[in-house]
């Protein structure tokens, strides 16, 4: 007996929709299992998980924070994703666009102007862009893989941000502590309500950013390019667009995306650069980006979805006691699941039984 | 078990209700066939009509929903190709399985199941090629030769595992007319020997030439068994369509002094990869009113013509290509489109079509330059009701088949994708067409329609250029044909002075300058290539 995959004829409209929620509740169950496998008690620890961090006003801001990068980055991959341009390194352009927009408070801590933090915000996306930049020319110019050469970029920005907080940016006055001296008021960016909690102005970037291409790729002949190169390249060079140039424009949105959602958390949330800028963000984005379906309007509400994750990872930990590496399977589950999910959608599956008459005689396969 | 009507033995094969339902479709309903020792057996039905379902099946590649399969009298079940080939059916596939960087001798090895030293298939290979007329070097590497070399390597591939039964699916679809004669022996020789043969075809005149009995289908049932000598063309024609079958009208070009729209003038290109053909010194030149049609059999160069005419691929310099006077050679697709020229490629999804998207956005895909204007608003916002609109246009005027208001490309069948494609091209009024294979694997009807289409875009004032492997419909539409063989283009030979065999030697790659020679054409390739020599004869052509 086999197992066949078939494609159906049609996809079912109300299960398209449907499937990322079915999916969320898929890893919710399996979350259970796990959790009674680790000896813990499931409806407790799904509760601090997940609906804990929900209940306090101070923790939705926290939502936002951990939301924000992830939202941007997803957003800047949709664009990526969407035409066919494998970029795994937005981790590395996050951490860069952190160092580079850095560069202002801690080499110039004496300029102190109103002009500072928009000029740091520039500098941002401009290094993620450029950090990105790399990849994409290298795959214009010598059709290399993108997949490896963003992704051994990331392990390339990563050590250079724990040298340079380690040596020549280390805060003199830090007692030896790998970081940089703390922002001054006018590199910081600013909190959105004071008055209730921590989150800044990066969560609204995030869904401008989010609205922006949403409305580019839905609406306009660019977005149009997008997908047409995306899906079937040769029709793209048929209809006149250039699929180097569609490489390039992708890896620039989104390492600018990537660099902006970097030097927010460093100005916004964490105000100084230190060697822990990134919790996986990068990665993690490449899940935001499918669970919202590529749709940046999707991409909100799953970039809420996996904060959560990082959230409830941490309150479990404080509350029950649970190993923080549970958040990374967690994530990993909801990618199984919603790619799954997606399978079956498109494709049933169906058992096949060899023939009767034919089950007397030798194999021949 | 039944016995053949004739002969009263028992049948090599006879198949019984076999059917193959794929989703909503049945691909093959209730087929019933018999097939007699030492038979050519036709098979015949237009493209979609289930023919190649039939044959995967017999071939033990798809199994089949129900139905029944003797061989030699006893009920199988054929589960693999390798089943298949033990009990002695052979297939030689229309496209073919072969690794180019091996030589012939390496891939026949490569699909016999026991350990054969080298040299002792290339003794066998070459025993077979000479008993049977298929001269073939067993040491010559596959990526150099021709379509019907490498067709030879499967058939004496076929022929090294012994079969009694034979499968040849559209055999000719890719040879010369020379070519296919010489494969024609071949096959009446192995009926000699008492082979069976199922020959699977769509050209009418060989099926009445070579096979005993014939099997129609149509929408994936039976319509007749048949006896394809005592059928002329038209009756089988008519079995397989279920109507008569229109064929394009042409009315004669208008006379006198017409301006050049397309000119081509000695275009090279270096072939692309190992395996793809150079372009080499072509020149031609295609008048207002005028059809000139590109004979070749296929992987002669035409895919990367068609690549350099339209600008998917740059040429070197400017003046290679000019469109209604302006040289276009450093021009990228879109700018030669807003010169008025309009392309339709051989690959429909994938290439003329993006397959994952609506009509309504396939038809931005190749006018969002030429129809910025209408199509665009400010920022590149694009005005979806105005190109649906001109969607449903087309869809009206070229009687589009659908199943939704505004469906994705890959949903349609082949004819009404391609009439979509074409439609949106003379939806323009373009003053060139240059179109690739316009009809292949395209339903009668559409391809009357598609044929029709393009003449009258002619006749209203354009140039269309009109590449294909299918002579038939070259004969059909155009004004003059022209050759393309081995990267290089023969001088057009107007459709009057034209026939079949004098096409097919050049299609087999004789000399140009010979063969229009004898018309009273100098034009050959190493003469001058000034502004009278091209289609300037057509004219003439009443």
């Amino acid at each position: 007996m086999r197992i066949e995959l078939v494609k159906r004829p049609q996809q079912s409209r109300l299960f398209s929709a449907l499937s990322p929620f079915i999916a969320f509740a898929l890893t919710i169950a399996a979350g259970a299992i796990l959790f009674a496998a680790l000896g813990k008690n499931p409806a407790t620890t799904l509760y601090y998980y997940f609906i804990d961090p929900l209940t306090e006003l101070w923790s939705l801001h926290e939502l936002a924070i951990k939301a924000a990068p992830l939202i941007l980055i997803a957003v800047g991959l949709s664009v990526c994703f969407l035409s066919s341009n494998w970029n795994i390194g937005a981790e590395g352009q996050f951490i860069v666009g952190g160092i580079v927009g850095s560069m202002l408070p801690v080499l110039f801590p004496e300029m102190k102007f109103w002009f500072v933090l928009p000029l740091m915000l520039l500098m941002g996306m401009a290094g993620g862009a450029l950090y990105a930049a790399i990849p994409a020319m290298l795959k214009v110019r010598f059709n290399t893989n993108e997949i490896l050469t963003s992704l051994m970029l990331v392990y390339v920005a990563q050590l250079f941000l724990d040298w340079l907080v380690r040596g020549p940016w280390r805060n003199p006055a830090g007692m030896n502590f790998p970081g940089t001296v703390r922002f001054h008021e006018y590199a910081v960016l600013p909190e959105i309500l004071p008055a209730s909690g921590r989150a800044h102005w990066g969560f609204v970037f995030a869904l401008v950013a989010a609205l922006v291409v949403w409305f580019v790729l839905a609406r306009t002949l660019k977005g149009f390019q997008v997908k047409v190169l995306g899906q079937s390249p040769r029709a793209g060079r048929f209809a006149g667009f250039s699929s180097g140039r569609m490489v390039m424009f992708a890896f620039l949105v989104s390492g600018a995306l990537a660099g902006l959602a970097g030097i927010s958390e460093v100005s916004g949330a964490v105000r100084h650069l230190n060697e822990k800028l990134s919790i996986g963000y990068g990665f993690t984005a490449i899940i935001v980006a499918f669970l919202g379906r590529l749709n940046p309007l999707g991409i909100v509400a799953a970039g809420l979805v996996l904060a959560l994750t990082y959230l409830g990872g941490e309150a479990a930990q404080i509350s029950v006691g649970l190993s923080d590496k549970v958040v990374r399977a967690f994530q990993g589950l909801i990618l199984f699941f919603v790619l799954a999910c997606d399978t079956l959608i498109h494709y049933r599956i169906r058992l096949v039984r060899p023939h009767a008459a034919a089950a007397g005689e030798a194999s021949h396969v | 078990m039944s016995e053949t009507r004739e002969t009263g033995a028992v049948p090599l094969l006879e198949v019984r209700g076999l059917t193959k339902v794929f989703g909503q479709l049945r691909a093959c309903d209730g087929i019933d066939l018999t097939i007699g020792k030492g038979e050519i057996h036709a098979l015949l039905g237009e493209n979609g009509a289930g023919k190649s379902t039939f044959v995967k099946m017999l071939f033990g590649s798809l199994e089949p929903a129900s139905g029944d399969i003797f061989w030699n009298g006893s009920r199988v079940a054929i589960r693999s190709p390798a089943h298949a080939r033990k009990l002695g059916i052979g297939m030689v596939f229309q496209h073919f399985s072969l690794f180019e960087a091996l030589t012939a001798a390496e891939n026949i090895l490569l699909s016999l199941d026991d350990d054969t030293s080298i040299v002792e298939i290339a003794g066998k290979a070459h025993d077979v090629s000479k008993a049977y007329g298929l001269p073939l070097d067993p040491y010559a590497l596959v990526g150099d030769l021709s379509v019907g070399e490498r067709q030879r390597i499967e058939i004496i591939r076929c022929l090294l595992q012994e079969p009694q039964l034979i499968i040849l699916d559209e055999p000719t679809s890719v040879l010369t007319p020379q070519e296919a004669d010489k494969l024609f022996e071949t096959l009446e020789r192995l009926r000699e020997e008492g082979k069976s043969i199922l020959y699977i075809s769509h050209r009418l005149e060989e099926v009445k030439r070579l096979c005993d009995r014939a099997t129609v289908l149509r929408h994936g049932k039976v319509v007749a068994h048949c006896d394809p000598r005592k059928e002329t063309a038209a009756s089988l024609a008519r079995m397989m369509v279920g109507s008569e079958v229109v064929t394009a009208e042409r009315p004669p070009a208008a006379a006198g002094e017409r301006a050049e729209l397309l000119g081509i003038c000695g275009l090279s290109r270096k072939p692309a990869g190992p395996f793809s053909i150079p372009l080499r010194n072509i020149w031609l030149s295609l008048k207002a009113g005028e059809v000139l049609g590109i004979a070749g059999v296929a992987g002669n160069g035409q895919g990367e013509f068609f690549e350099a005419v339209s600008g998917e691929v740059l040429q070197d310099s400017a003046d290679v290509i000019r469109i209604r006077g302006a040289a276009v050679g450093r021009l990228d697709i879109s700018g030669r489109r807003l010169l008025g020229a309009a392309f339709v490629p051989e690959e429909r999804l994938g290439h003329g079509a993006a397959p994952r998207m609506k009509l309504s956005e396939n038809l931005l895909l190749s006018r969002f330059r030429t129809d910025a204007a209408t199509f665009l608003g400010r920022l590149g916002l694009i005005r979806t009701p105005v190109i649906a609109g001109a969607a449903q246009r087309i869809v009206a005027e070229m009687d589009v088949r659908k199943s939704a208001d505004d469906p994705e490309a890959a949903s349609l069948s082949g004819g009404n994708l391609q009439k979509f494609i074409i439609g949106r091209e003379l939806d323009r009024k373009p003053a060139v067409m240059v179109v690739n294979q316009p009809t292949w694997g395209v339903d009668a009807g559409a391809a009357a329609r598609i044929r029709q289409a393009l003449i009258d875009l002619a006749r209203a004032g354009s140039a269309v250029l009109v590449i294909s492997q299918d002579l038939d419909e070259l004969f059909e539409v155009s004004d003059a044909i022209a050759v393309m063989h081995d990267g290089q283009l023969s001088a057009p030979i107007p459709v009057a002075e034209a026939t079949p065999e004098r096409i097919g030697l050049l299609m087999g790659g004789a000399d140009a300058a010979n063969a229009s020679h004898g018309a009273g054409h100098g034009a050959s390739h190493d003469g001058s290539h000034g502004s009278g020599h091209g289609l300037g004869h057509s004219g003439e052509v009443a």
